[in-house]
């Protein structure tokens, strides 16, 4: 039960991080690196904020702030300096790297016997790990309302045909580059927002947290979108986060059938190589029906 | 007649490894408020790339362009959207696919608008969207709420026509719009587009490779070649042309 609980809690900041690789994988269409570095800088600026005694609410708000400077720093390398958008990723991740070593002051931080967003009083009341699941809820609630919200705007509609179609925006008289900056900035802010939550939920922020939560994320959008199939934009991103929290419970099965820890990596790598697998096969074998009468209902 | 548009001395140059090509020479050109002018030439002449630097997607090397008295020569694309707007040949160019036609049609209704944080409210819109979309008699009006990769090319091109014209343009441009579809609908768009251009009073440039379009429509007949202007006919004239007289451009 207990971890059953962990698994929706963990499911849920992680789709924060789901929905941040929407945005740019999906409706810019291209996979933002930066990601991989932003995650472990928002742990790294929010575990250092608590332990230089700032209020953790404003500490995971810095958090967020430190991952939309680094979108917004990828953002500009790519439209201003038309460095490839998949390089200007990679570098600005590497540049993370040493930069959150000297944030943190070493490779790992502890939050032991600090306050953090967890402990405070109404979800620490709440029985072992349900603080993550309310809080992960509260903000995912949060997050969506806010992006359905944005996307419904004339700005959020500007963004989806400008990743959509740039050239047709363009003749529209939206900026593409200026719809690509907005888009990383959103979501890196997002992503650091995830990396201080789950440093919190963790109790300590690691140098290498970042390494493959790329894959994370991207495995929560598509298992999202197999598992649930043709949505509306707005129910996409609600199946954002629910392919993550899917992710966390075949860690589990994956965990409970005897797997080792260590090889954790490999398995969520092959994981999302067979979810972006399924599509192809499903039209050779029709998987499609078995998998949704499986996952969702039965008609 | 008030001037439209003005094209003064506009030159093109391209750097092509050592040398520069021209790839427009000398170009002057004035056209009258409701013209509809058809453009013909052969591949290369430049009529694409006269499009290009009317909409600054192309930078012009030296001279001016001017657009209902404004002088636009500096103006970045998105900046002359707001006057300016364009039907492509390709029907993947001119709307968003994963989009719904409704949602491309409110797009374009905003054309060239700053964008702002207020609700599209798309809802209150769709009657009026429907009713837009009835007039092109190809079905899509049904279509409202379906991404626009499932339409047709015909229905693409007409979806696009209409997104080009919902909010005025000081200039429509057309290139080579009805170059992908069969004959058929590319009548049919053809003829949505004249009925369009002249219920809405509207200036515009087409570039078209069917001979008998550019004689059958509009009020003004321009050759390009190598980078100029070589005839340009006036009403009277191409009402007495026939396609056999053009061919001698092609030559």
């Amino acid at each position: 039960m207990n971890l059953v609980v962990s698994a929706i809690g963990q499911g849920l900041l992680f789709g924060i991080l789901g929905i941040a690789l929407f945005l740019t994988f999906r409706i810019l269409d291209f996979p933002d690196m930066t990601v991989e570095g932003t995650f472990p800088f928002g742990a790294a600026v929010a575990v250092s904020a608590i332990t230089h005694g700032i209020n953790p609410v404003v500490a995971t708000l810095l958090a967020t702030g430190a991952g939309m400077l680094a979108g917004l720093v990828t953002g500009l390398l790519t439209t201003k300096g038309k460095i490839p958008v998949l390089l200007a990723g990679i570098l600005v991740m590497t540049c993370l790297f040493s930069i959150n070593l000297k944030v943190m002051g070493r490779a790992n931080l502890s939050l032991l016997n600090l306050p953090n967003i967890f402990k405070s009083k109404l979800l620490a009341s709440l029985p072992q790990y349900f603080d993550t699941v309310v809080a992960g809820m509260i903000v995912i609630i949060v997050v969506v309302v806010l992006l359905i919200l944005f996307l419904n705007t004339r700005m959020g509609q500007a963004f989806i045909a400008a990743g959509d179609n740039p050239q047709m925006a363009k003749s529209l008289g939206i900026n593409p580059d200026n719809q690509k900056i907005l888009g990383l900035v959103i979501s890196n802010g997002l992503v650091g927002l995830a990396g201080g939550l789950i440093a919190q939920s963790n109790g300590y922020a690691d140098l290498n947290m970042g390494i493959g939560v790329i894959v994370i994320g991207l495995a929560a959008i598509i298992i999202g979108e197999v598992a649930f199939g043709d949505l509306s934009l707005s129910q996409r991103i609600v199946a954002v986060v629910m392919g993550s929290i899917i992710y966390r419970f075949i860690i589990l099965i994956v965990l409970a059938l005897g797997m080792d820890t260590n090889d954790l990596k490999l398995i969520s790598a092959i994981i999302l190589a067979i979810v972006i697998m399924v599509p192809t096969f499903e039209k050779k074998f029709k998987l499609r029906r078995t998998l949704r009468n499986g996952v969702v209902k039965h008609d | 007649m008030t001037k439209q548009l003005v094209l003064e001395d506009v030159n093109v140059n391209v750097a092509v490894e050592e040398e520069i090509k021209p790839l427009l020479k000398n170009i002057n050109l004035t056209i009258n408020k409701g013209d509809f002018v058809t453009i013909i030439g052969t591949n290369g002449a430049g009529k694409s790339t006269l499009f290009n630097s009317i909409t600054g997607d192309l930078n012009v090397s030296s001279g001016s362009v001017k657009l209902a008295d404004k002088e636009i020569t500096k103006y970045h694309p998105e900046k002359r959207a707001r006057y300016i707007s364009r039907v492509f040949q390709d029907p993947k160019l001119g709307t968003a696919p994963r989009m719904t036609v409704a949602e491309n049609l409110d797009l374009a209704s905003h054309r060239g608008e700053r964008l702002t944080l207020a609700s599209r409210n798309l809802k209150s819109k769709k009657a009026n969207y429907k009713e837009l979309a009835e007039k092109t008699g190809n079905g899509l009006e049904l279509a409202l709420d379906k991404p626009t990769e499932q339409l047709s090319g015909g229905q693409r091109q007409a979806l696009s026509l209409l997104m080009a014209t919902m909010k005025l343009p000081d200039l429509l441009l057309l290139d080579e719009h009805t170059a992908a579809l069969d004959p058929k609908t590319s009548a049919a768009i053809m003829k949505l587009t004249n009925d369009i251009i002249n219920q809405k009073d509207l200036t515009a440039l087409m570039i078209t490779h069917h001979l008998e379009d550019a004689l059958k429509y509009g009020n003004r007949l321009i050759v390009l070649d190598h980078g100029e202007i070589v005839a340009d006919y006036a009403a009277e004239e191409k009402a007495k042309l026939v396609t056999t007289d053009l061919l001698k451009y092609f030559g």
